[in-house]
């Protein structure tokens, strides 16, 4: 089934009695080439492109809930290449170009908003570290742009520009920023991994991973064991539990971030804007809510809900650069589970064992990074070579300490990250 | 979420700074292998886990907290000093 304008007009005309399910809904197999363990946004990429560009088409994605119900529908939706380091510089930029061509190669409305980002500065060091960093993103191939006070005011009238500890002095800003529908993006790989003979599983906890000489053989899921060549992790956020089953111990530890949104109000938002004092990103979605979110909650946890300090802050942060918000109501805030690395940056590579493949630690990365990291796992585990753009994700960096990318600049231990 | 100092009673979060799992420190001397299991590796259970928070904004105290990371009920909270050795290595294989 292909989508078109055609198709939802003649649906419409016709009472769309003619839209079928996106995907099939298979009894596994009992061998896959591979099995990837997660349905997520990552998991259903790397099917896809595994599919797609590396004619692997046996595979399995075995999903312990529902297609798409993890971070990949729990994110604040933001798409951007502006980071600043070598290895993370090259993987978004990697990603950001395949967003960009992502609902053409899918068939598929993601709603990819290139809307731009702009992140602000507030004093003469911030400045530097924006020139320095937009002079970065340049050399690496994206656009970069210094606004100053007016500039941003032209952009984004609503912003406190006065604000007594934190005036806005200007933006870094990157056009070909912005948001997806991150629920859209997640369907739209599942449905084209499916188109090519992909089996989505779901309600299909892997419960134990077979290992046998140090090679991997197979997974015991919660519907029978299946056998593998290859089993690629892709389960953000419980990695360290997948990760146990085959014996291995992890450099993550899981922390969770809130994300919040009001009720819908008019068009006031119309780029994704991000604050450095006080740390905190918002965009407006197409229904009308004002979505944004803040720091970690700084603390190790697998619940899907944070605490009050950090949901004050946040109100606070966001009312210090948005007043006009304060008259808005929160509709709902929730909270996702991220995997959190020593420097911050995250993991595609192999593991200890044979055969047996690692994509983790995507701490607050996942969202933008969806298509490249699943374009570039999929090349990791179709060709046993790192993909270029990736090719700096090493687990071993954390060992050697060697090629580790702390972008923010903290230092590369757990609790600072 | 709050947690009850053993010196000031029951109080909130934001007083306390959290280091992460209490692991036991290896000696000077031991292995590479075993520093980076002690600063990189850990075992993040989803259930109960022993932790280090240190009270910043109190008495001053380290204190060595078992909470449950999959639900954050503080089960038990204790001066670091008063920790048996070996007894909170929570965190690590």
């Amino acid at each position: 089934m292909r989508f078109s304008g055609w198709r939802v007009l003649k649906e419409g005309l016709t009472g769309n009695k003619g839209w079928g399910p996106h995907w099939r809904d298979p009894e596994p197999k009992r061998e896959y080439d591979v099995v990837i363990i997660g349905g997520g946004g990552h998991g259903l990429a790397t099917a896809y492109y595994l599919a797609a560009e590396h004619g692997i088409t046996n595979i399995a994605v075995l999903e312990k809930g529902y297609l798409g119900g993890g971070n990949v529908g729990r994110n604040t939706t933001i798409v951007r290449a502006n980071y600043y380091l070598p290895g993370n510089s090259e993987f978004y930029s990697h990603s950001l170009r395949l967003w960009e061509s992502l609902e053409q190669e899918l068939n598929y409305n993601a709603m990819m908003s290139q809307r731009g980002i702009l992140n602000l500065y507030h004093n003469d060091g911030q400045r530097d570290a924006a020139v320095r960093r937009g002079n970065s993103i340049i050399n690496q191939g994206d656009d970069a742009e210094l606004l100053d006070r007016d500039g941003v005011r032209k952009l984004a009238p609503y912003l406190n520009f006065d604000n007594n500890r934190f005036p806005i002095m200007g933006a870094l800003m990157q056009r070909r920023a912005g948001t997806a529908r991150h629920d859209a993006v997640a369907w739209g790989f599942a449905r084209g991994a499916d188109m090519r003979g992909v089996d989505l599983i779901q309600k299909c906890e892997v419960t134990g991973i077979d290992v046998e000489g140090g090679k991997v053989t197979g997974v015991q899921t919660a519907r029978g064991p299946i056998r593998a060549k290859k089993v690629a992790l892709a389960a953000a956020g419980r990695s360290s539990q997948v990760a146990a089953m085959a014996g291995l111990t992890l450099p993550i530890e899981s922390h969770v971030l809130q994300a919040f949104v009001t009720e819908g109000v008019k068009p006031l938002i119309d780029q994704v804007i991000t604050f450095a004092e006080g740390h905190l990103y918002i965009s407006q979605s197409d229904k009308g809510g004002l979505v944004f979110g803040s720091y970690l909650d700084f603390y190790a946890s697998y619940a899907a809900r944070g605490n009050l300090p950090m949901v004050e802050h946040t109100m606070e942060t966001c009312v210090a650069m948005v007043p006009a918000v304060s008259k808005a109501r929160l509709l709902r805030s929730w909270g996702g589970i991220m995997d959190m690395t020593p420097d911050g940056s995250p993991i595609i590579d192999h593991s200890p064992i044979d055969g047996l493949y690692l994509n983790c630690g995507w701490c607050y990365g996942g969202f933008k990074a969806t298509p490249g990291s699943g374009n570039a796992y999929a090349h990791l585990i179709a060709t046993d070579r790192p993909h270029g753009a990736a090719r700096k994700f090493k687990l071993d960096r954390f060992r050697s300490g060697h090629g580790l990318m702390d972008e923010e600049g903290t230092g590369a231990q757990h609790n600072l990250h | 979420m709050r947690i009850t100092c053993p010196h000031c009673g029951e109080r909130d979060r934001r007083e306390f700074y959290y280091k992460g799992a209490a692991l036991d420190r290896p000696a000077e001397d031991a292995e590479p292998e075993a520093w980076h299991a002690y600063v990189n590796l850990r075992e993040n259970p989803a259930g109960p886990l022993a932790e280090l928070w240190y009270h910043e904004m109190g008495c001053g105290s380290w204190l060595t907290v078992m909470r449950n990371t999959a639900t954050h009920e503080i089960l038990d909270v204790r001066l670091a000093s008063d920790a048996e050795p070996g007894a909170a290595s929570g965190g690590k294989p």
